[in-house]
């Protein structure tokens, strides 16, 4: 049995875990990461690829606005540029009603950097001639866009490697501890981990791990049903979603159109796969949202396995339970964006003991019993954070 | 020049098609790879690189073949067979969109925004 | 006896005597066949109309053909053969199949897979000219459509298949230029005493390769391809020999190393895999018979592991018989005991076919940086060993993730052997440490607008 003490040990390392061990690097703390896979091939490599604000509850806004700084410095951080474009988002609407909701967004997000713009039917033909006709309308934010999460996700990781960060892959933790000293992190019976803090960052394999600590949590695995296009000529000069969620689209610049919407089905706690039911729905609706695409191919349908919380806000935050443990899990199908951010706050709660980005919103006492009453979410905020990018 | 070379079963009766609107002469039965190739020397031209590209292995397999037709759909040249009066072209549909207007669907139909529940507990 | 619906997929000898076996038993399978007309690839029709005898189609292979078309063509009252259908998605139970831009759902008790297989391919330089094709394909456009693939064709690589196409051009009335070999003389010999075993086999290579010799055609043997040139069209290819360079006057090249299986349905039903070792591959893991790990789901012929046309036809029996068993309905278990005694046989002559023409191991180390691997992405082999070296990737799915190496329409068909060969090398280890890709739906590209007749399931309320 091989046995590590260090300061901090991290389970899971996909963005959050791979950011939070860069940023602990970077402050000079020693770090151990343990990554039951490859870093960043779960979730956080196979996602839809969204890096938006717009669209997030408001309680998100301050970290999404922190994370938008430093998705700006991204090749500084991780020494590539992951694809990564500032392309706007544009989130339509296809009723009045929804038209209303996206107005009243931008009207109580002013504040946030977003500069939203609201455009009408008649801008959207003008400026996105390409969009089906079933829009009405829909909300511009100039500077959020999209990236590749497979290279983005596992290059967090190795960046952290790169500065000293003991990574282990294929690593899976089996076991997660407190003696009253310190944390023990054990993988089967071959590595021990000592450390004095602990992060837990293993995704949709979080909740486990806090209920190991005596603070159970609802979380749930969700699928997020994605589709690729070959590649065509480019036309879609932004990324979009939808209000009330059901359809996200983008297109890379190589030309693939990189599609999702619906729910794939789990095939077992460690995969999941796109589910035969949804699939039709998902390319009828690609091409009535983009009818270009009526004489383009699907080459492939994936999903993922995402962390999932009631509310679509993460668990971010100390343990309630035991010093020294900090969670990080549930982004809920919206963790890309964040991740950075989120990275650098736990750094930030281990090394200062406080997060300069409010988060109360996300701490994990909101799940203890007592708290169960301060779970309910107004509808309408909840169905902002419904869709996933 | 052309890149296939009939050696046998020339008399079947010819068919013309267009590509890249120029009138050309096929033979019934010929495959859409096969109704371009003996007279052209490229299919298409490959996204990355720009570099010609006339199919590879023939039965559908490699998925180098694709052809454009005017019309929006795409067909697989080796397993596709010929038709009088197709109109083929070598390049990509771009997506084409009059200012001002918004694409019309082949099929009119509202955009099931949220086709599905997107989680058990909404 | 609870009710048997059986699915074939593939109407090549596999699937054609796998349906014979059922039907006879008076089961009436439903046959998948993405072609559209019975007989596979390796005895491919041409479209009606067509003029020439199977004799000039087929050579000595003739009479098996025409008897398996004939039993498809007997069979059609018996069976359901659906043409033009493209199973691009499985999953508990049902098949997903695309017909002239509709998809259905087609459910099964039982399926045999007899997908087939394709050509096993290595990259070199210019091997994306027009005028390069594969050697299966190159055998296509002659026998599907009466065309060479060039005027002057040259054919590279090794396996019975290299002397048989060579052969086929050649009595067309093509120009074969010449015929480059990647095995040696001496592999050939030391497989001798094996192919001995397969006498009729030998006669006809041997038969072939005199021919050839006998009317002007150069034979080269442990020739190993140096770059096709020409760039809108092959003009030339150049080639080693014996450590010389020569360079050979053509406009089109065929080239193959033997097959690779066609096995994303196996792996989408979730079949386990294992790496054959003769193969070199990946392929389902089955018992004798055919069975594969997931009951009720048999495998046969080349989309099983490499084993040729005369053995697909016994394995596409078998497996039948193997379902007939299963399902409690009367099966020949003599029968079945001669076609296992036979596919034993025929192992044992394909081991020695390996021998003859091994897989040329040194290649993936040879392939320059700048050269192509994946056709579809354009990735070079330099990227490959970049990512092995600078990100530690030493599996096939990462190393799809970083480099998009079978990322493209393919999803992996032609460069997955490359890719997996050019990392290997990289990391070190054997090709089977690697691992392979992961396979998704749809196994091949279906238009966005397809129209799938079968509602999403909507979740209770």
């Amino acid at each position: 049995m091989e046995r590590i003490d260090t300061e901090v040990a991290i389970i899971g390392g996909g963005i959050v875990g791979g950011s939070a061990a860069l940023f602990l690097r970077r402050l000079g703390v020693p770090v151990v990461l343990l990554e039951a896979a490859l870093c960043g091939a779960k979730a956080s490599g196979v996602n839809y690829g969204g890096v938006r604000r717009q669209g997030r509850g408001i309680e998100q806004l301050p970290l999404a606005r922190r994370a938008h700084e430093l998705w700006g410095q991204l090749p500084a951080l991780i020494g590539i540029d992951g694809e990564y474009v500032r392309s706007g988002h544009l989130k339509l609407a296809t009723s009045d009603a929804d038209l209303a909701l996206l107005e009243a967004y931008r009207d109580n997000t002013r504040g946030f950097g977003m500069d939203l713009e609201i455009l009408d039917r008649r801008a959207l033909a003008q400026r996105f001639g390409w969009l089906g006709e079933s829009v009405v309308g829909g909300s511009f934010c100039p500077q959020d866009g999209h990236a590749n999460p497979r290279l983005v996700s596992p290059a967090f990781g190795r960046a952290a490697a790169a500065l000293g960060a003991d990574v282990r892959e294929g690593v899976r933790v089996t076991s997660a501890t407190h003696d009253g000293t310190r944390f023990i992190v054990r993988a089967g019976d071959t590595l021990e981990v000592r450390s004095r803090y602990l992060l837990n960052c293993a995704g949709a394999w979080a909740g486990r791990f806090a209920e190991g600590f005596g603070e159970p949590v609802p979380e749930t695995s969700i699928h997020p049903l994605m589709m690729v296009t070959e590649p065509l000529p480019l036309f879609m000069n932004v990324s979009l979603g939808m209000q009330g969620g059901g359809i996200y689209a983008r297109q890379v610049a190589r030309g693939n159109c990189v599609i999702g919407g619906g729910r794939g089905v789990s095939a077992d706690p460690d995969y999941a796969r796109p589910g035969r039911a949804n699939l039709g729905a998902l390319m009828a609706n690609a091409v009535k949202l983009l009818p270009v695409l009526r004489g383009a191919q699907v080459i492939r349908f994936w999903t993922g396995v995402e962390g999932n919380m009631p509310d679509h806000n993460p668990v971010l935050g100390p343990s309630a339970t035991v010093p020294g443990l900090f969670h990080a899990f549930g982004l809920s199908g919206a963790g890309f964006q964040i991740g950075p951010a989120v990275g650098e706050i736990l750094a930030d709660l281990v090394v200062h003991g406080r997060s300069s980005i409010p988060i109360d919103a996300f701490r994990i006492e909101r799940y203890a019993p007592a708290a169960h009453g301060a779970a309910a979410r107004p509808d309408r905020l909840r169905e902002q954070t419904l869709e996933s990018p | 020049m052309a890149i296939l070379k009939r050696l046998a079963e020339t008399g079947r009766p010819a068919l013309t098609f267009t590509f890249d609107g120029q009138t050309c002469t096929a033979l019934a039965g010929d495959t859409v790879l096969t109704a371009v190739l003996t007279q052209a020397e490229r299919l298409r031209t490959s996204e990355f690189g720009g570099g010609p590209r006339a199919g590879f292995c023939m039965m559908g397999a490699c998925q180098d073949c694709w052809v454009q037709l005017e019309t929006g759909e795409r067909v697989r040249a080796c397993s596709t067979y010929i038709e009088p009066g197709m109109r083929l072209q070598s390049a990509a549909l771009a997506p084409a969109s009059t200012p001002g207007t918004l694409a019309a669907a082949s099929a009119p139909g509202t955009l099931t925004a949220a086709a599905w529940p997107e989680d058990d507990a909404s | 006896m609870s009710i048997v619906m059986p699915v074939i997929v593939g109407a090549g000898p596999a699937g054609i005597r796998a349906a014979q076996t059922l039907a006879a038993q008076g089961l009436r399978p439903v046959i998948l066949d993405e072609g559209l007309r019975p007989g596979g690839q390796i005895y491919r029709q041409p479209p009606p109309g067509f003029s020439r005898p199977k004799s000039a189609l087929y050579g000595f292979e003739h009479r098996k053909a025409d008897a398996v078309h004939r039993t498809m063509q007997e069979l059609q009252g018996n069976v359901e053969y659906r043409p033009g259908c493209l199973v691009w998605n499985a999953e508990g139970k049902t098949l997903d199949v695309l017909r002239d831009g509709v998809s259905t759902a087609v459910p099964y008790t039982h399926l045999i897979l007899a997908t087939g297989a394709t050509d096993r391919v290595l990259p070199f330089p210019g091997w994306l000219t027009p005028g390069v094709y594969t050697l299966g394909g190159s055998q296509v456009a002659l026998k599907h459509q009466g065309c060479a693939v060039g005027s002057r064709v040259a054919f590279l690589g090794t396996g019975p298949l290299l002397y048989l196409v060579a052969y086929q051009y050649a009595k067309a009335g093509a120009q074969v230029v010449a015929v480059l070999d990647t095995s040696r003389f001496a592999d050939r010999v030391a497989a001798l005493p094996g192919m001995l075993r397969a006498p009729a086999l030998l006669a006809k290579g041997l038969y072939y390769m005199a021919w050839l010799r006998a009317h002007g055609v150069p034979l080269r043997s442990g020739a190993r391809p140096v770059a096709v040139q020409g760039g809108d069209r092959v003009t030339g290819l150049s080639y080693t020999q014996n450590g010389r360079t020569h360079t050979l006057d053509c406009d089109a090249v065929g080239f193959g190393l033997s097959l690779r299986s066609e096995t994303q349905l196996a792996s989408l039903i979730g079949c386990d895999f294992e790496f054959n070792e003769r193969d070199r591959n990946w392929i389902p893991r089955r018992d004798a018979a055919g069975r594969s790990s997931v009951a009720g789901v048999y495998v046969a012929g080349d989309g099983a592991g490499i084993a040729g046309a005369d053995a697909a036809e016994l394995a596409g029996e078998r497996a039948a018989l193997a379902l007939l068993e299963d399902t409690g309905h009367p099966h020949d278990a003599r029968r079945a005991r001669i076609l296992d005694s036979q596919l034993a046989a025929n192992s044992r002559v394909r081991a020695a076919l390996e021998r003859a023409f091994p897989f040329p191991e040194d290649w993936a180390s040879s392939i320059a940086d700048d050269t192509v691997v994946c056709r579809c992405e354009e990735v070079t082999a330099g990227t490959i060993r970049q990512a092995a070296r600078d990100n530690g990737v030493q599996e096939m799915n990462r190393l799809k993730a970083l480099t998009r190496v079978g990322m493209g329409r393919c999803q992996g068909r032609m460069c997955g052997v490359a890719g997996a060969e050019v990392l290997a090398h990289a990391v070190g280890c054997a090709p089977q440490a690697v691992g392979r890709l992961r396979n998704q739906p749809p196994v091949k590209p279906i238009p966005v607008s397809v129209v799938c007749l079968e509602r999403p399931a909507k979740k209770a309320a």
